[in-house]
């Protein structure tokens, strides 16, 4: 600062401006996005929040109010536990809960093991193929997500393709039950999900320096070590961001186990949707999603301590 | 300089390279070329962008397979070793230092590799860490580390595993000019002190003049020439090889007398005769009378004075400065002789005076010894 004081004062003079109206800019830039999660994402949850609170009633709205402004000092405050400690009696809930973390989980895994070796394939192809095959990871999504998904339900149906070409094949005599089972959820939200999981891959293997394969390899290590000593721990950003997409959407999905499960693959996402239009007990279904709130924001904060660490890093 | 490996016959080179080439497709990025190199020395490949050099270190790493040839390091044939079983490391131009180790493990990661014991990966990395002085920084990470000090990491990385060669792609590149004249000194001192073949490939050719035992210039996959430093600059063989080191003024003619070593070679563009003695074990230069040639002489071989010289031995030019610059330790000029051409002189200023001897439109004669007209049939 002290070498500007002695130059033109004009110049000295447009800085400031700038730096005002920069200043300005940038808190703009910075507000909107948290103007948009308050307005859309915290608001609307602070009122599910709420209403997990309440009894369910016959009415409108079908729960009870907050406050009973009739009654005086805390009995005014009408606020119930019951939603909640109801989730904990019912296995019904636990199981759900178990099923989802778990089908979610394993889908996950299943992503990474498969989505690994396209994205670095990717990255290591020749331009232009490689622009031809990430167009070809993005192009299912032209199609509606619900037709893709209903498109599986006739193929995995018992005279569907799948079992059609088996039958055929003779490696087995009668059709498979391979439509509303787990393999159909599974194979329904692996295909789903595996664009969310190569990409953030491939920006990460895209980025890896390929000087540094060889400087691991001119060091002595073998193409397998430079892979765990370079490639996987350089990839780690990617992992963990790819494993994040699919893992959260996946343990609240609705659609894929509702259309390819059976009666078994209860998934919470299901569970949430049937109190809500089934029973219409809007206070039991916000406290389901309260619950499951809370199990994705888990492994968000997780991702965002990986991502201060990255920060951190370069 | 009668000791030096490469004039003895009898010496054993360290590397062998023998008709090595790498082809893409069509592309011949290195064309058979033959190349020895002995033990100690600090050898450069120079040469401008695409001429196959960095190809040629790359397969002396490993990393490119020959298309035909073989090379041999210290007595093993070496063409069909993978790169992580060859006694040669590499300091990458970019460094390529592993971005999520500290200095330390980058330093440490090629000697785990070789299963050593712990004990002593820990002090022959502390050793080396030293010995680049980089001990203080031995717990950072890369990104907390300036280029000049990233370049030393990977110095210290390669030259841990105690290889029997060490190859060196553009090491200097990346570093601003002050840093580059130190790091040229510290190299070639841990040259010296390690006593380990150093290959360097560089487009710079001050870089290699100062680093380098002997020098290779490349064209298009072959090798131009191959001598020492001052070889390639006071001897070149082809006007591609002058042109390459530094600044030197050429002039087509024609070939008019050959009497042994001295010959006598007319030329339009100097608009005079112009002498030149060739070196003694040149005699049979194979230059003959009627040659087409091009004479050259380097601008600091060049005297210009107000009067003209009298010895006839001397090749003489009459022209008028058409530009000065004065540099402190000396002097650039530019002359316009009677052939339009453009002649470059420089002369140190050995003597302190603040007014000039040679102002701008003087008309000066300039002239040089027949030892210094190189002769050029290529």
């Amino acid at each position: 600062m002290g070498r500007r004081g002695v130059s033109v004062l004009g110049s000295g003079e447009q800085h400031r401006t700038d730096g005002v109206k920069g200043k300005l800019w940038r808190r703009f830039v910075i507000g909107m996005p948290y103007l948009w999660l308050s307005l859309f994402f915290l608001l609307p949850f602070l009122i599910v929040f709420k209403i997990s609170f309440s009894d369910p009633i016959v009415g409108q709205p079908p729960y009870t109010a907050f406050f009973d402004w009739a009654a005086s000092g805390f009995d005014r405050l009408k606020a119930t536990l019951d939603n909640f400690r109801f989730l904990f009696e019912d296995d019904l809930y636990y199981t759900s809960y178990l099923k989802s973390l778990r089908i979610a989980g394993t889908a996950t895994v299943l992503c990474l093991l498969l989505g690994y070796p396209m994205a670095y394939g990717i990255a290591r192809t020749r331009q232009p193929y490689r622009n031809v095959l990430l167009l070809l990871i993005v192009l299912p999504f032209w199609t509606s997500f619900l037709l893709r998904v209903y498109a599986w339900m006739t193929m995995l149906g018992t005279y569907g393709i799948i079992n059609n070409v088996l039958v055929y094949l003779g490696l087995t005599d009668e059709p498979l039950k391979l439509l509303y089972t787990d393999f159909a959820v599974y194979i329904g939200i692996v295909y789903s999900y595996l664009p969310f999981m190569v990409l953030p891959l491939y920006v990460a293997l895209e980025r890896l320096d390929l000087d540094l394969h060889e400087a691991a390899a001119d060091l002595g290590a073998r193409p397998s070590r430079v892979f765990f000593d370079v490639t996987l721990p350089l990839s780690v950003p990617g992992i963990v961001g790819g494993c994040l997409l699919v893992f959260i959407p996946a343990l609240g999905e609705f659609v894929i186990p509702s259309l390819l499960g059976g009666a078994d693959s209860l998934m919470i996402g299901r569970v949430l949707f049937d109190e809500f239009f089934t029973n219409r007990d809007w206070p039991l279904a916000s406290a389901v999603a309260t619950v499951l709130l809370v199990l994705l924001v888990l492994p968000m904060m997780l991702f965002q301590r990986s991502q201060v660490r990255e920060t951190k890093l370069s | 300089m009668a000791n030096d490996p490469w004039d003895d016959p009898s010496a054993e080179p360290f590397i062998r390279i023998e008709g090595l080439s790498k082809w893409f497709g069509d592309v011949k990025a290195v064309n058979a070329v033959d190349l020895d190199i002995y033990k100690g020395e600090l050898f450069a490949i120079l040469g401008s962008s695409g001429c196959g050099k960095s190809t040629l270190l790359r397969m002396l790493a490993g990393f490119e397979v020959p298309t035909s040839g073989r090379m041999i390091i210290d007595g093993v044939e070496m063409t069909d070793v993978p790169p992580y079983e060859r006694p040669v490391n590499m300091m990458f131009q970019s460094y390529a230092v592993f971005p999520h180790m500290t200095v330390e493990k980058n330093v440490a990661y090629g000697l785990k590799k070789e299963g050593l014991p712990k004990r002593e990966v820990v002090t022959r990395v502390a050793e080396m860490l030293e010995l680049v002085q980089l001990s203080e920084l031995a717990k950072r990470k890369p990104d907390q580390l300036s280029g000049g000090q990233l370049q030393r990491v990977a110095l210290a990385r390669a030259l841990v595993k105690r290889p029997k060669v060490l190859l060196l792609d553009e090491p200097l590149a990346a570093l601003d000019k002050r840093l580059r004249e130190r790091t040229q000194f510290e190299l070639m001192n841990i040259q010296d002190k390690l006593g380990v073949t150093f290959v360097v490939v560089t487009h710079d050719q001050e870089e290699a003049m100062t680093l380098a035992t002997r020098i290779a210039v490349m064209d298009e996959g072959e090798f131009v020439q191959i001598g020492t430093p001052a070889e390639v600059y006071e001897f070149p063989k082809s006007r591609f090889v002058a042109d390459f080191f530094g600044t030197i003024n050429m002039f087509a003619g024609t070939v008019t007398e050959v009497n042994g070593s001295h010959v006598l070679i007319e030329s339009a563009e100097a608009g005079t005769v112009i002498r030149a003695t060739l070196r003694s074990e040149n005699v049979d230069h194979g230059i003959k009378v009627g040659n087409k040639v091009h004479a050259a002489v380097r601008p600091e071989k060049i005297v210009i004075s107000k009067s003209p010289q009298n010895d006839e031995e001397r090749t003489q030019l009459k022209g008028t400065v058409l530009d000065l610059a004065y540099y402190g330790n000396l002097s650039i000029y530019r002359i316009k002789i009677a052939s339009a051409a453009i002649v470059q002189v420089s002369m140190q200023n050995t003597e302190r005076r603040s007014e000039r001897a040679v102002e701008w439109d003087d008309e000066v004669y300039l002239s040089w010894d027949p030892a210094s007209s190189i002769v050029l049939t290529a």
